[in-house]
């Protein structure tokens, strides 16, 4: 059977394609949680020589979430046996305030150097500790996969195209003789190359469906829950309902824009 | 009387420099019978072609049915073309459809319903002794049963101008009779044009005609 023959390397091709896509997506989506780990572990440390307010802090930027006050009163009271209540209430007098400050998102080194030192033009602030170095090494590996995965996605997605496209020039070769038959008794484009969309409609539904069964069993053998697990984190690489719909969608625009390339193409050449 | 084709200086050819029908002149009555003959490669299926908008005039000018064939649009062409039935030569069936959906091709294109698809199908069927053959598929039939197929589906949607080349050719005398009595009563009872290219006249033909012939490029009547 020729035409199955087609049939399989059309949806293998987008197949491809949705499988590339759906690698990129989970590839942010641990990336992201990741960040948003971090991010909770994550604070700057303020010190100021006045009291500042969360809605102060939260106007110097916009990445700022939240702030703390960070309690002294533990430490004060330690000394309490040490110092004299009058130098005791001088220090408390002179003592700095101290803030730990959260952010909306886990900031590049670039967005850290620039919160301090916006920070640090704030009259009342005299000290900031941004603990840049804490992009430890594996957040840095996981953005250079994420470019490494962006671009090859891209690729592959481009190369499988053109398999596309060669494939349905194939199609259109074999469906030629009854697409000229119908064109000779007044068929308009769009009826003439109904069944070439049906073709594209057809297969673009099974690639998704081979793609929900693929993600299926990666998921089932869990190696790569428990790859993410060493890391701390638990994604899910393929979203039944969501993911599903959007590959749906790509699959679809990718084959009925090829389709509609070689239809356009071939009734020019009439 | 309303003119379904009207050609002046009418030229045609396949490349530039050639030249198959010269400078014709004719017109054809709507409603009338009309013969075309000729030698073999005198051009008469190029001819037919330029009825249905396969082959543009080279020079002078075609109108069908009122249109201008002359670089006409494909929207115009196409609608055109859904009111004329043609029988090729080699008759141009699909090869994978069955005989039935075949012959409900222009009716399919005319975008019919269903039913009224179907018994027109089986009531053309019937006409060309193909009933018995509706489910099989074009490769599995004989010439002349392939030629009557043509010839069924050129009928189904009762076009106005029905072009036939050499519908008889692979056909035995009583299956000819079939085809012959078929263009005659869709002539005479749905007053369709008909032209039809043929090397031999039938003489059991009962209605008034008009014959052309094709010599050396020209077209000529012949009374
Ligand atoms: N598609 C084509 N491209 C170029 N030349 C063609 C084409 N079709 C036909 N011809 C040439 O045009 C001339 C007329 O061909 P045509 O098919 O019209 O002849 P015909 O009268 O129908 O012959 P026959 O009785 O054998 O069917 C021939 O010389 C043929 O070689
Ligand atoms: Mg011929």
């Amino acid at each position: 059977m020729k035409s199955l023959k087609n049939h399989i390397s059309l949806i293998i091709a987008l197949f491809t394609v949705l499988f590339s896509v759906q690698i990129y997506v989970a590839v942010d989506r641990t990336i992201a949680a990741y960040e948003e780990r971090l991010k909770n572990d994550y604070s700057i440390i303020v010190v100021a020589n006045k009291t500042l307010t969360p809605a102060e802090f939260k106007a110097m930027d916009s990445i700022i979430e939240r702030s703390d006050v960070i309690a002294t009163d533990q430490v004060l009271k330690r000394l309490e046996g040490e110092m004299s209540k009058k130098n005791l209430d001088l220090l408390k007098l002179t003592l700095p305030k101290f803030y730990r400050i959260y952010l909306s998102r886990f900031p590049t080194p670039y967005e850290i150097e620039k919160l301090q030192k916006r920070l640090q033009k704030h009259a009342a602030i005299e000290r900031v500790e941004g603990y840049a170095q804490s992009h430890d090494t594996v957040y840095k590996l996981m953005l250079l996969f994420k470019d490494v995965v962006q671009i090859f996605s891209i690729s592959i997605a481009a190369v499988t195209s053109l398999l596309i496209l060669k494939e349905m020039r194939l199609w259109q070769f074999q469906h030629a003789d009854r697409m000229s038959i119908m064109a000779l008794f007044g068929a308009p484009v769009w009826l003439r190359s109904a069944v070439l969309f049906r073709l594209a409609i057809v297969d673009a539904i099974i690639a998704t469906i081979v793609l929900c069964i693929a993600f299926f069993v990666i998921e089932q053998y869990g190696w790569m829950d428990l790859l993410l697990r060493t890391v701390g984190i638990s994604i899910d690489l393929f979203d039944y309902v969501n993911d599903a719909v959007r590959s749906l969608l790509i699959a679809l625009g990718v084959s009925i824009i090829l389709t509609l390339t070689i239809v356009i193409g071939s009734s020019e050449e009439e | 009387m309303d003119k379904v084709i009207i050609a002046e200086n009418l030229s045609l050819s396949y490349k530039e420099f050639e030249t198959i029908i010269s400078k014709a002149n004719f017109s054809i009555d709507a409603g009338s019978f009309v013969f075309i003959t000729g030698a073999s490669g005198s051009g008469k299926s190029t001819l037919l072609k330029s009825f249905y908008g396969a082959i543009e005039p080279r020079a002078g000018q075609l109108m069908v049915g009122g249109v201008k064939m002359h670089k006409i649009s494909t929207s115009k062409l196409n609608f055109l073309r859904r009111h004329i039935g043609v029988v090729f030569q080699d008759y141009k069936l699909i090869k994978e459809w069955t005989i039935e959906k075949n012959v409900m091709l222009p009716l399919i294109i005319s975008g019919y319903t269903k039913d009224v698809s179907s018994a027109q199908v089986q009531k053309l069927l019937g006409h060309v002794k193909l009933i018995h053959q509706s489910g099989k598929y074009p490769p599995e039939l004989s010439g002349g049963e392939q030629q009557r197929v043509a010839m069924a589906r050129a009928l189904a949607h009762n076009p106005i101008l029905i072009l036939a080349d050499e519908p008889t050719g692979n056909l035995d005398e009583y299956s000819s009779q079939v085809i012959w009595n078929l263009l005659e009563g869709a002539n005479t009872q749905l007053k369709t044009t008909v032209i039809v290219v043929t090397h031999n006249i039938p003489s059991t033909i009962m209605i008034p005609y008009k014959h052309y012939h094709i010599e050396m490029g020209n077209i000529h009547e012949i009374s």
